[in-house]
């Protein structure tokens, strides 16, 4: 489509200003009008004229009325003169409706700060307050649920496991496996410069079984199973299927939020050993490579030098992740509202939410084992 | 009457009096797998006038929509839009064509993430590109034209109710005063009177700005109140004529349609409607 140009005058008329258009006038030809405007608003001198002569006009559309009508001031009693009847319709359609354009908001941006900061402090505080009533719901069911074991919905905690604990069995072995690798060969090479490289078995022993095992597991959890639960329940509040089971008298927190949570709470200390397990058989193999050890020394020593509750102390921390994970991840999803956009936020918000709380929970759990001396 | 004797295009009567074609399909077939959705389907629809397509459940009219704006590939047959052979369309020529049609999917299909405003400004920004400000007014007008309120230009969609959201959707089909809109279920999810307004809007936009339009529809009153023809999709066809020729149409399905309770309630008031 070659467009031909848009053109406007001012013109005095029996001394009145007229504003002359002509040429096209639609969303496509209108480009770089800005300039062209600007000259011809300075020939008119700052009056603005109350007829518009568009019968040069050769094509027209909403857009094209619109500027034309802004041109003469926007004035609701602009006389347009025009002798095609579309186009006079048209500028009546506009005319009549443009009175209803709203300035542009211009913010200052301190303000704006000030107003995000204090919006997402207000945000903070209320999503405290909900996930304080909604762990206060879950206890409700879960004691309910111990009453009438039934209402645990054991097919829907077996099928969940399957997703959390059994499909994440290769990505947690595969990572934790070579973390003890690392730690294995960082170790040799840094105690064999005081002759001490046999204590690279308690490094990767202690290591393992009090922090790295079980934390790798979590962080890999809450990105894996976390945002999935997120994700899922967001989609079901998003097609409000939520809603749905809500009106059928199915409590979501029972069948969504217990079934996951008891699934995640059973299968992180399982996921957990496991992640020690191959952590360690990572550090046994870089020790034989590095070390000259074999095997059955690796272990042999590390029977004897790392105590059992190193590797308790693991184990304990390994259900309460769990739980933060599940629970913060179902949280988020049922605070989905309305758009696809909102999954996505509260997915990203469920996973950063549930490490910084695993790792604040860690370091308390540090301080405890601290003062219990273990 | 059977299908043999249909005129061109699909027409029980021939209706084109020399007008343009914005929109012609000839043999054309769809199908997924093996499920054969249309075939050798002809479908002509004129400049400036306004056509209803309706069809059970299942025949394919959104499945057609999607074939014509080119979402969907259609196996065989022809189809032209505006003039122009959609077969095989790329780069300036499909993005002259897009700029030149609209279309309003059923549940809105607003991006999520930008408000009303931004939305409509979305196409405009995309093919004309003028500058920031001349676009704002621009989106204020067409808000302004669907009748919303002009505080809705600032909102989310997710914060408007659907009978907002269908029209807001329709002020960005609207962004680029296309000649020929798509309109899905324009009027389904609203009350009756938003519907009965939404139906007199389409009528003065098309008599104001010069539009063709084509809509799926299922209700039967906007089908009396705007539309100029209906095409009945039977037996994977398009069939295609003025209300009253339809009636007069030996189909049962399009005499349950029309001569259903329902249809003969939209016909009353229809007439009721024009003789007072």
């Amino acid at each position: 489509m070659a467009e031909a140009h848009p053109t406007i005058r001012y013109v005095e008329r029996s001394g009145a200003p007229v504003l002359e258009v002509g040429g096209t006038w639609t969303v496509f030809s209108m480009r770089g009008l800005g300039r062209q405007a600007e000259q011809a608003r300075r020939a008119a001198r700052g009056r603005d004229p109350r007829l518009v002569d568009a019968s040069a006009v050769k094509r027209l559309d909403t857009a094209g009325a619109l500027e034309i009508l802004q041109l003469a001031g926007a004035n609701a009693e602009t006389e347009v003169r025009t002798d095609d009847q579309h186009h006079a319709a048209l500028f009546k359609v506009v005319q009549s409706n443009m009175k209803a354009a709203p300035p542009a908001r211009h913010e200052a941006w301190m303000f704006h700060v000030f107003e995000e900061v204090g919006r997402d402090m207000v945000d903070l505080l209320r999503q405290i307050v909900n996930l304080c009533a909604f762990s206060g719901e879950i206890l409700v069911i879960f004691i309910e649920a111990c009453v009438q074991p039934r209402r645990f919905r054991i097919g829907v905690v077996v099928r969940q496991m399957l997703e959390v604990w059994i499909k994440a069995l290769m990505i947690v072995g595969v990572l934790c496996f070579l973390i003890g690798v690392v730690i294995a060969y960082q170790g040799v090479q840094q105690l064999r410069q005081f002759g001490a490289e046999t204590f690279t078995v308690e490094a990767v022993g202690i290591g393992m079984f009090r922090e790295l095992g079980v934390l790798l597991t979590a962080i890999i959890v809450a990105g894996r199973s976390g945002s999935a639960f997120t994700a899922q329940i967001g989609t079901m509040q998003v097609n409000q299927e939520v809603d749905a089971m809500r009106t059928i008298g199915l409590n979501p927190i029972e069948w969504l939020v217990l079934p996951r949570l008891l699934a995640l709470v059973i299968s992180m200390p399982l996921l957990a050993f496991w992640g020690d397990m191959t952590g360690l058989l990572g550090g046994a193999v870089a020790c034989t490579v590095y070390l000259d050890f074999t095997f059955v020394q690796f272990f042999d020593r590390l029977r004897d030098t790392v105590g059992a509750w190193h590797f308790y102390t693991g184990m304990i921390k390994a259900p309460v992740f769990g739980f933060v994970i599940a629970a913060i991840g179902c949280f988020e999803g049922l605070q989905v509202k309305g758009s696809a956009e909102s999954v996505g936020q509260l997915t990203t918000r469920s996973v950063v939410e549930a490490i910084f709380v695993v790792i604040v929970l860690d370091a308390v759990f540090s301080i405890i084992f601290l003062l219990a001396d273990v | 009457m059977t299908a043999e004797t249909l005129a061109e295009g699909g027409q029980i009567v021939d209706h084109r009096d020399g007008r343009e074609i914005a929109l012609r399909l000839r043999g054309v077939r769809t199908q997924f797998g093996s499920n054969v959705i249309h075939n050798h389907l002809d479908f002509d629809v004129f400049r400036g006038e306004i056509v209803g397509l309706v069809g059970g459940s299942g025949t394919g009219k959104s499945v057609l929509l999607r074939t014509i704006i080119g979402l969907n590939q259609a196996r065989r047959g022809k189809i032209e839009v505006l003039g122009i052979d959609t077969h095989s369309l790329h780069g300036k020529t499909e993005r002259q064509l897009q700029s030149r049609t609209g279309v309003q999917f059923q549940d809105g299909a607003l991006f999520s993430s930008l408000t009303v405003a931004e939305n409509i400004i979305v196409p405009i920004r995309e093919h004309a590109g003028l500058d920031e400000e001349m676009m704002r007014c621009i989106a204020a007008l067409k808000i302004a034209l669907v009748g919303l309120p002009a505080d809705t230009g600032d909102k989310k969609p997710s914060e408007l109710s659907g009978g907002m959201r269908k029209r807001a959707s329709l002020a960005r089909a609207l962004a680029l005063d296309p000649e020929l809109l798509f309109l899905d279920e324009p009027t389904a999810g609203l009350d009756p009177i938003g519907a009965a307004h939404y139906d007199e809007l389409i009528g003065e936009l098309r008599k104001n700005l010069d539009l063709t339009v084509i809509m799926v529809t299922h209700d039967l009153d906007s089908l009396y109140a705007v539309c100029d023809r209906v095409a009945v999709l039977l037996d994977k066809r398009v069939v295609a004529g003025t209300i009253d020729e339809l009636l007069a149409y030996d189909h049962p399905w399009v005499q349950e349609y029309f001569r259903g309770p329902r249809g003969r309630a939209a016909a009353r008031q229809e007439s009721n409607g024009s003789n007072g």
